[in-house]
C-alpha cells in the first residue's frame, strides 16, 4: 500500500518537474505564450443543400454543429470564420471563384454576433477552395506562432487551378507555421482524396463526418488542440551546400526545408567536456514512394565522419526522424575546442512532386556536459563471485591456524 | 466479449489505486505537441483512422516501460479492407527504440472490432556510449498510427484507450551515469555569427563532500556483502581445521 501511494506521488512529482522543466526554458527568453489561434473555413457552395445528413441539409447540419462549437469554446481562444461560395449564385466561373468571406474576425469571440453570422448563410456557388485558404492564412497573419485552419468541405474545389493542394504546401513553406485540419461532409472519392492531400501538406488531419454529433465532436477536439501551441517556435534557418559556408548553429530548434535527393550543412561549435546532441525529423507532406530514409551525420569540417542516426521506413507515416550523441572525449585529436559538421540528407522519391519547395525539417541541437565512460564496477554479484570468496575465506583461514600453529610451537606457550 | 476481456486486462494494467492520476483524453499530432503522461496513467481518447496520436513520458534508469494500447476501430460496414496499425517508441533524441515485447505492428481484419497492440521497451540503462542506441533516462515518445489502410477507409472514428507501466528492475548491472536526461531542449534557436563563449560549467567547485563513488542500492550489493559474511565463515571453519581435536 505505502508502495503505491509512493509509486502515485512519484508520478505526481515527475509530471510536475517534467511540466517544470519543459516549461521554464520557453518562459526564460518569451513573454508570455501567445493566446490560441484559429480559424474555421466553411464550404457553403451550392451542394451543401444536399439533404442526406439525417434527412436535413448538410447545411443546417453544420449550422447547427458550428453554434454549438461556439458556445463550446473556450474564453481564451481566438476564432475566426470564413466562408467560401456563401454569396454569388450566378453562372460566372470567375466572380463565382472569387467568393469568399470573412464573416468573423480572428480575435475574442463574441458569441452572438458570430451566431447571428452563421444563422445568415445559405449554400450558393463555387468551391474556391485555394483561394479561400490562402485568404484564411493572410487572416491569420501574425496572428500567433502556430496558425491553425480547420476547413470544413462537402464537395472538391470547383476552381481549379491552382490546386488547393499545392496552395497549402506553398502556404505552409511560406513563413511561420500552418497547420490545415480537413473535414469531410459525407464526402465522395474525389473530395477525400483533396482533403487528405491538404492536410498531409500541412502536417494536419482529415476526418471525415456523416453525423452532425461526430461534425461537432471533431470540430471541438480540433479547436481543443489549438489550445495546445507547440512549447517553442523554430528559427528558420538555410542550411549550407558545403561545411565551409554551412550557418553555425547554438543550442536550440530549428526549421529548414529541404529538396529530395538534397544535402543540408550546419555547423555547432562544440567545447571540450561537452557532448553534442542532434534530432532531425523531415515531415512527410507529399504523395511519395514507398520506401524512403533519412540519414544524419556528424563530420569534421574536412569531411571525416564521427558517427551517424539513420532510420528508415515505408508506408503511411507523417514524419521520420533519428539523432545522435556525439562527445570530443574519446577523441583526443579533436578534444580542443572544434566545429562539427552536421549533415541532413534523405533518400526520398516521389514520382509526381519532387520539385520546390523542400520537405519540412525539424533540427534540434542541444549542448551538454559529457557522460564519462564508468570505471569497472566496484561490486560484485553472482554465484562465482560467492564461491571465490568462500574459496579465498578457506584458504586464508587454514593458512591463518597453521600460522599460529607455528608460532606458537616455537615461541613456547600460548 | 472479447472486448470486455480486454478492458479488464487493461484495468488490472493500469492499477486502481491510479486513481488521483487522471485519464488523459488528448494526445499531440507531433514531436513538439506530444502529450505528457505518467506510468500508471490512462488514456481514452476520441480519435480518427489515419490520425498521428504522439504522447511522451518520462523514464528513469531501471525501469522497464510498457504500453498496453486498444483500438476500437470503425464499424465494419464502413470499412472496405484490412488495417495495419503500428505503435512506436522514441526516445529523447527521437531515435528508434526496439520493442522487446507485445504486438507492435498488428494487423486487423476488415471484421474486426478492435486492435490490440503492446510494446515492452528494454531496461532503461544509466548509461550507454555516444554511438549506441541504447534506451536512456529522459523523455520516450509514443507515437500510434494506422500505417497501412485502404484510403477510402481515412478519417473514420476510432477509440483509442492506452495504458502505461514503468515496473522498476534491477540497476544492478549497470555502470556509469548520464550527465544530462535525453530530454528535448524546447528553446527556439539562434543562429550565430560568431562562436559563443563556452559556458564553463565545470568552474563551479562542489565543496559539499560527494558521495558520487558510492554505488546505489542494487544486488550486487547484496551479493558482495554475503560474499564477505562467507568469507568470513569459510575462514572461521579453515582456522578450525587446523586446531587438535580435544577428545
Amino acid at each position: 500500500m505505502i508502495h503505491k501511494k509512493l509509486s502515485i506521488v512519484a508520478a505526481i512529482g515527475l509530471i510536475a518537474a517534467s511540466a517544470f522543466l519543459g516549461t521554464t526554458p520557453a518562459h526564460a527568453d518569451e513573454p508570455r505564450p501567445e493566446p490560441p489561434v484559429v480559424e474555421l473555413v466553411l464550404d457553403v457552395s451550392g451542394s451543401m443543400k444536399a439533404a442526406d445528413i439525417g434527412g436535413e441539409t448538410r447545411m443546417t447540419v453544420a449550422k447547427r454543429a458550428f453554434d454549438e462549437v461556439v458556445d463550446a469554446l473556450p474564453e481564451t481562444t481566438q476564432l475566426g470564420i470564413r466562408v467560401l461560395g456563401a454569396t454569388y449564385g450566378g453562372d460566372d466561373k470567375k466572380l463565382g471563384c472569387k467568393d469568399t468571406q470573412q464573416i468573423v474576425p480572428v480575435g475574442p469571440v463574441n458569441r452572438v454576433a458570430a451566431k447571428n453570422a452563421i444563422a445568415t448563410l445559405k449554400p450558393t456557388g463555387y468551391t474556391p477552395i485555394g483561394l479561400a485558404l490562402r485568404e484564411a492564412a493572410a487572416d491569420l497573419d501574425g496572428a500567433g506562432s502556430a496558425r491553425r485552419i480547420v476547413l470544413i468541405s462537402d464537395g472538391e474545389d470547383t476552381c481549379t487551378p491552382p490546386d488547393p493542394c499545392t496552395v497549402a504546401r506553398e502556404l505552409a513553406a511560406a513563413g511561420t507555421s500552418l497547420v490545415v485540419d480537413t473535414l469531410g461532409l459525407t464526402p465522395d472519392e474525389k473530395t477525400r482524396k483533396q482533403l487528405v492531400c491538404i492536410s498531409q501538406a500541412t502536417g494536419g488531419t482529415y476526418a471525415s463526418a456523416k453525423s452532425e454529433e461526430e461534425l461537432t465532436d471533431r470540430i471541438k477536439q480540433l479547436v481543443g488542440r489549438a489550445a495546445l501551441p507547440p512549447p517553442v517556435t523554430p528559427a528558420v534557418v538555410t542550411g549550407a551546400k558545403d561545411c565551409v559556408t554551412a550557418p553555425l548553429l547554438s543550442a536550440g530548434v530549428y526549421t529548414d526545408r529541404e529538396l529530395i535527393g538534397e544535402h543540408r550543412f550546419y555547423r555547432v561549435a562544440v567545447a571540450e567536456g561537452d557532448e553534442l546532441r542532434a534530432s532531425v525529423s523531415i515531415a512527410l507532406d507529399r504523395p511519395l514512394n514507398r520506401d524512403y530514409g533519412v540519414l544524419l551525420k556528424a563530420a569534421t569540417t574536412d569531411g571525416r565522419e564521427l558517427v551517424r542516426g539513420v532510420d528508415a521506413g515505408s508506408g503511411r507515416a507523417d514524419v521520420l526522424s533519428t539523432g545522435l550523441r556525439w562527445s570530443g572525449d574519446a577523441e583526443p585529436d579533436l578534444s580542443a575546442r572544434s566545429d562539427v559538421c552536421l549533415i541532413v540528407s534523405n533518400s526520398f522519391a516521389s514520382t509526381t512532386s519532387a520539385g520546390a519547395p523542400g520537405m519540412p525539417v525539424e533540427l534540434s541541437i542541444d549542448l551538454v556536459a559529457a557522460s564519462d565512460t564508468p570505471d569497472a564496477p566496484g561490486l560484485g554479484r553472482g554465484w562465482l563471485l560467492l564461491f571465490v570468496l568462500a574459496i579465498a575465506g578457506l584458504a586464508a583461514g587454514v593458512l591463518a591456524g597453521w600460522l599460529t600453529r607455528w608460532w606458537v610451537a616455537k615461541w613456547g606457550e600460548n | 466479449m472479447q472486448a470486455l476481456i480486454t478492458a479488464a486486462a487493461l484495468l488490472a494494467l493500469a492499477d486502481p489505486s491510479a486513481g488521483p492520476v487522471p485519464i488523459t483524453s488528448v494526445a499531440g499530432t507531433s514531436f513538439l505537441t506530444a502529450v505528457t503522461i505518467a506510468p500508471q496513467q490512462r488514456v481514452e481518447m476520441d480519435a480518427v483512422t489515419g490520425d498521428y496520436l504522439y504522447w511522451q513520458f518520462p523514464a528513469e534508469a531501471g525501469q522497464r516501460p510498457e504500453l498496453a494500447i486498444t483500438v476500437a476501430l470503425p464499424q465494419a460496414g464502413d470499412r472496405s479492407g484490412p488495417q495495419s496499425w503500428n505503435v512506436e517508441v522514441f526516445d529523447g533524441l527521437r531515435r528508434r527504440q526496439a520493442c522487446v515485447g507485445g504486438e507492435q505492428s498488428p494487423v486487423a481484419a476488415a471484421a474486426a472490432t478492435e486492435v490490440v497492440l503492446g510494446c515492452r521497451l528494454r531496461q532503461v540503462r544509466s548509461w550507454a556510449e555516444p554511438w549506441d542506441g541504447d534506451p536512456l533516462p529522459g523523455t520516450y515518445y509514443v507515437k500510434l498510427s494506422s500505417t497501412e489502410l485502404p484510403e477510402k477507409d481515412l478519417g473514420l472514428p476510432v477509440k483509442v484507450r492506452l495504458a502505461l507501466t514503468a515496473p522498476t528492475g534491477d540497476t544492478g548491472a549497470d555502470q556509469g551515469e548520464l550527465a544530462a536526461p535525453l530530454v528535448a531542449g524546447n528553446r527556439p534557436g539562434k543562429v550565430l555569427t560568431t562562436p559563443a563563449p563556452a559556458p564553463s560549467a565545470s568552474s563551479e567547485q562542489d565543496t559539499a563532500i560527494s558521495m558520487d563513488w558510492l554505488p546505489d542500492f542494487s544486488s550486487r550489493w547484496v551479493w558482495t556483502v554475503t560474499g564477505g559474511v562467507i568469507a568470513a565463515i569459510t575462514g572461521l571453519v579453515g582456522f578450525s581445521w587446523t586446531r587438535r581435536r580435544r577428545a
